[in-house]
């Protein structure tokens, strides 16, 4: 770490051997990573690397095959079920766990019968126990910060994409989580609408918030970022500071996916 | 030529018979409609115990007419001993309740289709949204789900008002005087069947009109996040 710290870093999340199999397909071949409060990880690879599979077993979405994950010093409870996926023990455990890990995703996946407000106040109500009218200040304190609280009673389809993955930041800023997750927020705009996204969570990473991010855009990577993980086939190749990774990769391969994505 | 007196002097025949119809629709369609909401989140489920008997019973139900069902409920069980002395006798007896019991299990059949082919159309990212977020699974289909489930049937459900009113007239095969029922009696009484069936046909279709547009306005209402913007605006 380059910066000073006034006081010692509290660890927020940890993963420890993630194995994941798709069939016969291992994409994951037991990835251990850790974030610290006010890390931002970048998690860069080419695609099929795995990346957003790291990010969607850290909340369930998909079940890993074997790994631990650790949430704020707990650890999630797991057991295989019968097709030998780890699943949560205590579905109460694992719902409070996702709260504090709120994820962006790709596609946004705003609610459509929802207006971007609904959107917003809906998880704060319904998980965080937030009365209507504390859910609702809270939601356009954020759509405020992330600049469209004019768009907040419409609906996603009438919204542009960067409108939609604003409302969407919105939507898990709201939940106050310890961290954030991203999976390529970026990757189903427009390239004009790129910036007012990376611009958003530029600013998040400014405050300290811990955010994971997989992402293709090196430039967020190389600008923003304390640490980049590079992943190749499942297994974590290569980590470091931007500057170290991206300046003088040490592994081929990173040499290889970096002079291809800059091209 | 048209016997414009006969049609004034039965025409409180036929509204009661209206009345009759209009009660027989809404008792049907509200049990139908409680009925199909957790039926059709069976037919979704993964689970093939689930699943299974709510396909098997949609696929009898809808693969025979409606008045063979009444036939059956109607005249088809009294033949057993042991339901005319159950404690049951009493309801199946009844014609009114064998009405509404084969109304409301045939539309069951149907509108749980319905439904769960919307819920079948659900974005999977809204669901993995839902999820991420930390949602039970009863939130999830009380909040998510269900809601925008509900509002893709709309449209569909909206012809399904429209064929449960009109199989209302089968009623009149036990006994039960609505609208058709009424009709036919005008015609056996007065032998003007065009008079007596017109004016029955011309009561059909303005209902029919009428719910049309009542779920034309529910639409407007509930469906208003599928609509395409007229005029795209930065500041909504």
């Amino acid at each position: 770490m380059s910066m000073p710290m006034a006081e010692s870093p509290v660890e927020k999340l940890r993963a420890e051997g993630l194995r994941k199999s798709f069939g016969t397909v291992e994409v994951l071949k037991g990835v251990t990573l850790a974030a610290n409060s006010g890390d931002v990880i970048a998690m860069i690879g080419s695609s099929g690397s795995g990346k957003s599979t790291v990010l969607r077993c850290l909340n369930l979405l998909e079940k890993p095959n074997a790994g631990r994950i650790v949430v704020c010093g707990e650890e999630l409870r797991l057991a295989p079920d019968r097709r030998g996926e780890l699943d949560a023990q205590d579905p109460q455990q694992l719902q409070r766990m996702r709260a504090r890990l709120a994820m962006v995703f790709q596609q946004f996946n705003l609610w459509g019968h929802m207006t971007a407000l609904e959107n917003v106040i809906e998880a704060p109500i319904r998980v965080l126990g937030l009365s209507r009218a504390e859910a609702i200040a809270r939601a356009e304190r954020y759509l405020d910060r992330v600049g469209v609280s004019h768009r907040k009673d419409a609906y996603p389809s009438h919204m542009s994409g960067g409108e939609q993955q604003r409302v969407a930041i919105a939507r898990a800023l709201a939940m106050e989580p310890d961290v954030m997750l991203f999976d390529e927020p970026t990757s189903a705009l427009d390239p004009e609408l790129v910036g007012e996204v990376l611009r958003v969570m530029r600013s998040l990473a400014e405050e300290g918030r811990t955010m994971l991010v997989v992402t293709h855009e090196m430039g967020f990577a190389r600008e923003v970022a304390s640490r980049v993980i590079f992943l190749h086939r499942g297994v974590i190749e290569e980590e470091g500071p931007p500057a170290e990774i991206l300046s003088n990769p040490r592994s081929e391969r990173l040499q290889s996916f970096l002079a291809n994505s800059l091209k | 030529m048209i016997d414009w007196a006969l049609l004034a002097e039965s025409w409180p025949l036929y509204l009661n018979g209206l009345k009759v119809s209009l009660i027989l629709m809404a008792i049907s369609v509200s049990a139908s409609f409680l009925l199909s909401v957790p039926l059709a989140i069976a037919r979704v489920s993964p689970n093939p115990w689930l699943s299974k008997p709510v396909f098997l019973y949609t696929y009898v139900i809808r693969g025979t007419p409606l008045l063979v069902q009444l036939y059956m409920i109607y005249f088809g069980l009294a033949q057993f001993e042991w339901l005319r002395e159950s404690i049951a006798w009493p309801l199946f007896r009844n014609a009114w309740f064998c009405a509404w019991l084969a109304f409301a299990l045939n539309s069951t059949a149907y509108t749980t289709e319905i439904l769960a082919g919307a819920l079948r159309q659900t974005p999977s990212g809204e669901l993995e949204a839902a999820r991420s977020l930390g949602m039970s699974t009863a939130t999830i289909y009380g909040r998510i789900l269900l809601p925008s489930a509900i509002r893709r049937a709309l449209p569909q459900y909206g012809n399904e008002l429209v064929m449960v009113m009109h199989a209302t007239s089968i009623a009149s095969a036990v006994t039960i005087v609505e609208l058709t029922r009424t009709a036919r009696d005008v015609y056996y009484n007065h032998l003007a069947p065009f008079e007596a069936f017109g004016l029955v046909a011309v009561f059909y279709f303005v209902i029919t009109f009428a719910l049309v547009g009542l779920v034309k306005l529910l639409e407007g209402r509930f469906l208003r996040h599928l609509r395409p913007m007229s005029i795209p605006s930065k500041a909504a």
